[in-house]
C-alpha cells in the first residue's frame, strides 16, 4: 500500500512567525462531547482551526454490518443521542421502504409526535449549553425545566429518557402510554407561556447580541458546498427541510413554515432554533388531538431480510439531514450501511467561518453550529 | 435603642479607668485588628452563601440547604476543605511572588475597611482626604494580580492577568469620575460629612439627574473593577484561560476568592455611604413622625441593609446577563462610559454652583 | 431533466458510461479517470448539481465501488455516480475543489479503504488513531483482540 509518512502534512509548520497553538479538549466544558480543536492562534485573532476526532469513535457501521435489521436501528439512538427517535425513524422508513411493509396510520402520527417533541428538546438543550458558552449561566435552568417535561414524557411511553428504542419497522413496539395525550397538552400550554421568559432574558438581550451577530458568518453557496443542512443552512437562506422537500409520514397533511433567514451568522442561527421550536408545537398541536385508532405497528416477518440492491432514505433530524444508505446482497444481515450524518458536514465548515475571528467568537460560532459528537465520529 | 456608638464609649471608658491612655490605646488598636479580622472572616461566610442561594434561587433550585440550617455552614465546611487541601507550587514559579499575591489583594482589602461607617461614629479612620484614600488604595489590588499572573510561570495566566489588568485600570476611571460627582456636591472629601451633608435626603434623590448617571455608572464600574459577570472574562471558566489565579490550589485559592467578595462588599459599602446616605435613615422632607419612626431603626441595620441592597443587585447581573468579549469590554469603557462621566462631571459642577440641588 | 434525457447527456461527458436504473435513482457507473471532468461538468454545466449529500466507499469482494450521491438545490433531482476501483491500486481524483464537503468525506474514506485520491489538499486519518494499520472497513480486515465473530 502506499508510504503513509508521505501522506502526513509536516506538522512542524504550525506555531511558526510566533504564533501560539493552543488545545482546546477534548475535555473543556464549551465543547459538547469529545472534540479536540488546535487552534492557531496570532495574538487573539484565530488563523487555522483543526479539528481531531475519534475520542468516541466505535466503528458504528463495521458493527452494524454483523446486526440484523431489526437491531441494528437501536445504535443510531447512540449516534445524535438528542434526536434518538428522529434516527431510528430514518432507518425504520429504510427498512420499510425495502420490503414494502404497510405502517398503520396511528402509528404515523405517533412517529411524528415524537419527533416533533425529540426535536423541542434538543432545541432546549442546545439553548441552555450555548448561553451557558457565552457566559449566562440561568437559561440553561430554564430550558431543562420544559425539557424534563418532555423526558417524564418520553419516559412513561418509551421506558427510557435518552435512547428511546421505541420504533420498529411497521410501527412502534407497544402502544402508547394512556396518560400521553394529557401530558403533551399540558407541556404545550407551559411551553408557550415560558417562550416569552426566553425571549426577554436571551434574544432580547443587547450583550447576547453583539456577541453573535455578524459573528461566524456563512454564505449560501459556502454551505451548499460544505454539504451543511439543517437550520445552519437555512440560516444562510438555504431552503433544505427534508420534511417540506421529500415529505415522509404525515408531513404533508400538516401546515408548517420552513424558517429561513438571510444573514447567515450566529444570531440567524439562533433565530432559525428558536422558531423552529415554535414551528414544532404548531404540528404537534394539529396532530395531538387526531390520533386515529388502530393498529399501532404492520404485520411483518420476525425475520426481515432485505431485498439485493441499494437503498437510501434521509429524514430531518434537529441538526440536519439524517442519510441512511444500505447496500444490501440480500441476507439478514446489511452488506455496507453508511450514516451520513449531519453534524459532519456542519463541522467541516467550523475552520471556514471561524478563521480571521476571535476566541470569543469561537464560541458564539462553535455554540450555534450545534455539534454533538458522537454523531460525527460514528 | 441599640446603637454600636454607645458600646464604643462605654468600652473606651472601662479601659481608661483601668489603664493608662497609651496602653488603653494599644489594647483599642488590638481589638480593631482583631474586630477586623473577624469581620473579614463572618463576611467572606455570608457572601459566599448569599451568592449560591441568590443564584439558585434565580436558576429555580434551592442551593445548599443540607449543612446546617438552611445551609448556612456549607461554606465553613468549603473553607476546612480548601485548607486541608495541598497547596502545590509549580516548579519553576517564583517563589516569593507567589506567595505574597493573594496576601497583597488580602491587604488591600483590609486597608479600604479603615475609612467606611459602619454607624453613627463608628469609623476605624475618619481621614479627612477619605475618597482619594480609598480610590489610590483601591488601585493597588492590580500589583496583586499582575504578581499573581507573573508568578504562576505559564503563559495562560499571564495572558489572564495582563487582561483583568487593562479592564480593572480602565474602569477606576469611570468609577473615580462617578465618586467625584458627589464629591462636588457635598465639598469635601471626608466620608464623615459627606453622610453628614445627607441628613435631609439621600444624594441619589437631592441630587437628581446627575447622581443618578453616576450612581449608575458607579454600579457597571465596580462590577467591572471587581473582575464580576458581565465582566468577568479573565475568569470565565467556558473559555480558554482560567485567569490569574489558575496555579492557585488550597489556602491561596481561598484567600483569593475571599478576597473577590470582600471587595465586592466594600465597593458596595462606598457605594452606600456616598449615594444611598451610609448609616443615615430615610428621612423624607418634613413628615416628622415617619422621620421618627425611622430614625429607631439603628443606623448599623440601615448601612448594612443598603450595603447588602447593592451586593444583591451585583450578584444579580451576574446570573442575568452574559459575559462581555474583552474588545467589547474596553469599548465600553474608552467610548461610552467615560465621554458620559465626563459630561455628569461638568453637569454637576454647573448645577452645584447654580444651586439647582435641593 | 428525465432519465432519458439523462442518459442522453451523460455519454457527451464521459462515453463509457453504463446505467443501471434498479435502484430509486438513475445510477451511473464510470472508470476512475473519467470521474473527475464528469463532476464538473455535472456541477457547473446545464445540471448544476451543487450539493453532495454521500460520499462513500462499498467494499465488494472483488473490487472496491466509490459511490457519490449528488443532488442540486435548484430542480431536487438527485444521481448516483459509481467508480469502480482496483483493489490493490485504489487511486482516483478528489472532488474537494468541486465541492468543500468532499474534503472530510473523503479523508474518511481513505482511512477506512485506503483509497488513495489524489490531489487532495490533506490526505490524512480523521477519526482513527495516526498509527492504525490496516484499513478497517474493508471485508478482509481482521483483528483477533477486537473484533468478535458471532
Amino acid at each position: 500500500m502506499y508510504n503513509q509518512t508521505e501522506i502526513i502534512k509536516d506538522t512542524s509548520e504550525l506555531g511558526a512567525d510566533g504564533e501560539l497553538v493552543i488545545n482546546m479538549g477534548p475535555q473543556h466544558p464549551a465543547t459538547h462531547g469529545v472534540l479536540h480543536l488546535v487552534v492557531t492562534l496570532n495574538g487573539e485573532t484565530i488563523k487555522k482551526i483543526e479539528p481531531h476526532l475519534g475520542y468516541i469513535h466505535r466503528s458504528i457501521e463495521k458493527m452494524c454490518e454483523s446486526l440484523t435489521y431489526r437491531q441494528f436501528i437501536y445504535v443510531t439512538s447512540r449516534m445524535d443521542y438528542l434526536s434518538s427517535h428522529i434516527n431510528n425513524l430514518g432507518c425504520a422508513l429504510l427498512i420499510e421502504k425495502g420490503i414494502q411493509i404497510e405502517v398503520p396510520d396511528r402509528a404515523k402520527y405517533i412517529r411524528v409526535i415524537l419527533s416533533e417533541l425529540t426535536r423541542i428538546a434538543s432545541h432546549e438543550l442546545w439553548l441552555g449549553a450555548m448561553a451557558m458558552d457565552l457566559g449566562a449561566f440561568t437559561p440553561f435552568f430554564y430550558a431543562f425545566r420544559e425539557r424534563e417535561m418532555i423526558t417524564d414524557i418520553m419516559e412513561d411511553t418509551c421506558g427510557a429518557r435518552l435512547t428511546m428504542n421505541y420504533i420498529v419497522p411497521g410501527g412502534l413496539m407497544y402502544d402508547l402510554h394512556p396518560d400521553f395525550q394529557k401530558k403533551v397538552k399540558a407541556f404545550i400550554t407551559q411551553f408557550k407561556s415560558k417562550v416569552t421568559e426566553y425571549e426577554d432574558l436571551v434574544t432580547n438581550n443587547i450583550i447576547f447580541q453583539s456577541r453573535t451577530k455578524g459573528v461566524g458568518i456563512l454564505s449560501a453557496e459556502d454551505a451548499i458546498s460544505y454539504g451543511c443542512t439543517g437550520p445552519v443552512a437555512r440560516a444562510s437562506g438555504v431552503s433544505c427541510d427534508i420534511r417540506k422537500i421529500y415529505p415522509y409520514e404525515v408531513y404533508d397533511k400538516v401546515e408548517f413554515d420552513e424558517v429561513l433567514e438571510t444573514a447567515g451568522d450566529s444570531f440567524a442561527r439562533y433565530m432559525v432554533r428558536v422558531k423552529e421550536m415554535n414551528q414544532s408545537i404548531r404540528i404537534i398541536e394539529q396532530l395531538i388531538d387526531n390520533i386515529p385508532e388502530g393498529d399501532f405497528v404492520g404485520k411483518t416477518k420476525n425475520v426481515l431480510k432485505l431485498p439485493k440492491g441499494e437503498f437510501y432514505t434521509r429524514v430531518e433530524t434537529a441538526r440536519g439531514e439524517f442519510g441512511v444508505y444500505i447496500v444490501s446482497e440480500g441476507g439478514t444481515t446489511p452488506h455496507r450501511i453508511k450514516f451520513r450524518s449531519p453534524g459532519f458536514s456542519n463541522l467541516s465548515v467550523l475552520n471556514h467561518i471561524a478563521v480571521g475571528g476571535k476566541i470569543g467568537d469561537l464560541m458564539a460560532s462553535m455554540g450555534t453550529l450545534d455539534l454533538v459528537i458522537p454523531d460525527i465520529d460514528r | 435603642m441599640f446603637s454600636l456608638e454607645g458600646i464604643t464609649t462605654s468600652v473606651q471608658d472601662w479601659l481608661l479607668m483601668k489603664f493608662d491612655p497609651t496602653m488603653a490605646l494599644a489594647i483599642e488598636c488590638v481589638i480593631v485588628i482583631l474586630l477586623s479580622i473577624s469581620l473579614f472572616a463572618i463576611l467572606g461566610l455570608v457572601l459566599v452563601l448569599m451568592e449560591r442561594k441568590v443564584a439558585a434561587h434565580i436558576q429555580i433550585r434551592l442551593g445548599p440547604n443540607r449543612v446546617g440550617p438552611g445551609g448556612m455552614f456549607q461554606t465553613v465546611a468549603d473553607t476546612l476543605k480548601l485548607i486541608m487541601k495541598e497547596g502545590l507550587v509549580p516548579d519553576k514559579a517564583d517563589k516569593f511572588l507567589f506567595n505574597l499575591a493573594p496576601f497583597v489583594v488580602m491587604m488591600v482589602g483590609m486597608l479600604l475597611l479603615a475609612p467606611i461607617a459602619f454607624a453613627k461614629n463608628f469609623q476605624i479612620w475618619d481621614i479627612n482626604i477619605g475618597v482619594l484614600y480609598i480610590s489610590s488604595v483601591s488601585s493597588l489590588s492590580v500589583i496583586g494580580i499582575l504578581m499573581a499572573g507573573w508568578a504562576s510561570n505559564n503563559k495562560y495566566s499571564l495572558l489572564g492577568a495582563m487582561r483583568s489588568g487593562a479592564q480593572i485600570v480602565s474602569y477606576e476611571l469611570s468609577a473615580g469620575f462617578a465618586v467625584l460627582t458627589i464629591v462636588v456636591l457635598t465639598g469635601s472629601l471626608q466620608l464623615s460629612e459627606i453622610v453628614d451633608a445627607q441628613q435631609n435626603g439621600w444624594w441619589i434623590f437631592k441630587g437628581h439627574i446627575p447622581a443618578v448617571i453616576a450612581f449608575v455608572l458607579y454600579i457597571i464600574a465596580v462590577t467591572a473593577e471587581t473582575n464580576r459577570a458581565p465582566f468577568d472574562l479573565a475568569e470565565a471558566e467556558s473559555e480558554l484561560t482560567a485567569g490569574f489565579h489558575t496555579e492557585y490550589s488550597g489556602m491561596r485559592f481561598a484567600l483569593f476568592f475571599l478576597a473577590e467578595y470582600i471587595n465586592i462588599f466594600i465597593v458596595c459599602a462606598i457605594g452606600a455611604t456616598l449615594f444611598f446616605g451610609g448609616w443615615m435613615p430615610l428621612h423624607i422632607g418634613n413628615w416628622e413622625a415617619f422621620n421618627h419612626i425611622m430614625d429607631y431603626i439603628p443606623s448599623s441595620v440601615w448601612f448594612m441593609g443598603k450595603t447588602f441592597f447593592l451586593i444583591f443587585l451585583i450578584m444579580w447581573f451576574r446570573w442575568t446577563f452574559p459575559r462581555l468579549r474583552v474588545d467589547q469590554l474596553l469599548n465600553l469603557e474608552w467610548k461610552y462610559l467615560l465621554p458620559i462621566s465626563l459630561f455628569n462631571l461638568l453637569l454637576v459642577a454647573v448645577i452645584a454652583i447654580l444651586g439647582w440641588h435641593f | 431533466m428525465t432519465n432519458e434525457e439523462i442518459k442522453e447527456y451523460i455519454p457527451t461527458l464521459a462515453p463509457a458510461a453504463t446505467f443501471d436504473e434498479t435502484g430509486e435513482w438513475l445510477n451511473v457507473i464510470v472508470s476512475a479517470e473519467e470521474l473527475k471532468p464528469l463532476m464538473s461538468a455535472l456541477r457547473n454545466g446545464k445540471m448544476q448539481m451543487n450539493y453532495l449529500f454521500c460520499l462513500t466507499c462499498v467494499d465488494f469482494k472483488t473490487h472496491l465501488n466509490m459511490v457519490y450521491h449528488l443532488s442540486a438545490t435548484t430542480h431536487r433531482q438527485s444521481i448516483v455516480i459509481k467508480a469502480n476501483l482496483n483493489r490493490e491500486q485504489p487511486v482516483i481524483e478528489t472532488v474537494c475543489d468541486i465541492w468543500s464537503t468532499a474534503e472530510f468525506l473523503e479523508r474518511e474514506v481513505f482511512e477506512m479503504f485506503g483509497v488513495h485520491f489524489t490531489n487532495h489538499p490533506d490526505l490524512r486519518k480523521l477519526i482513527l488513531e495516526d498509527d492504525f494499520k490496516g484499513y478497517p472497513l474493508r471485508k478482509d480486515f481482521e483483528d483477533p483482540i477486537n473484533m468478535i465473530k458471532l
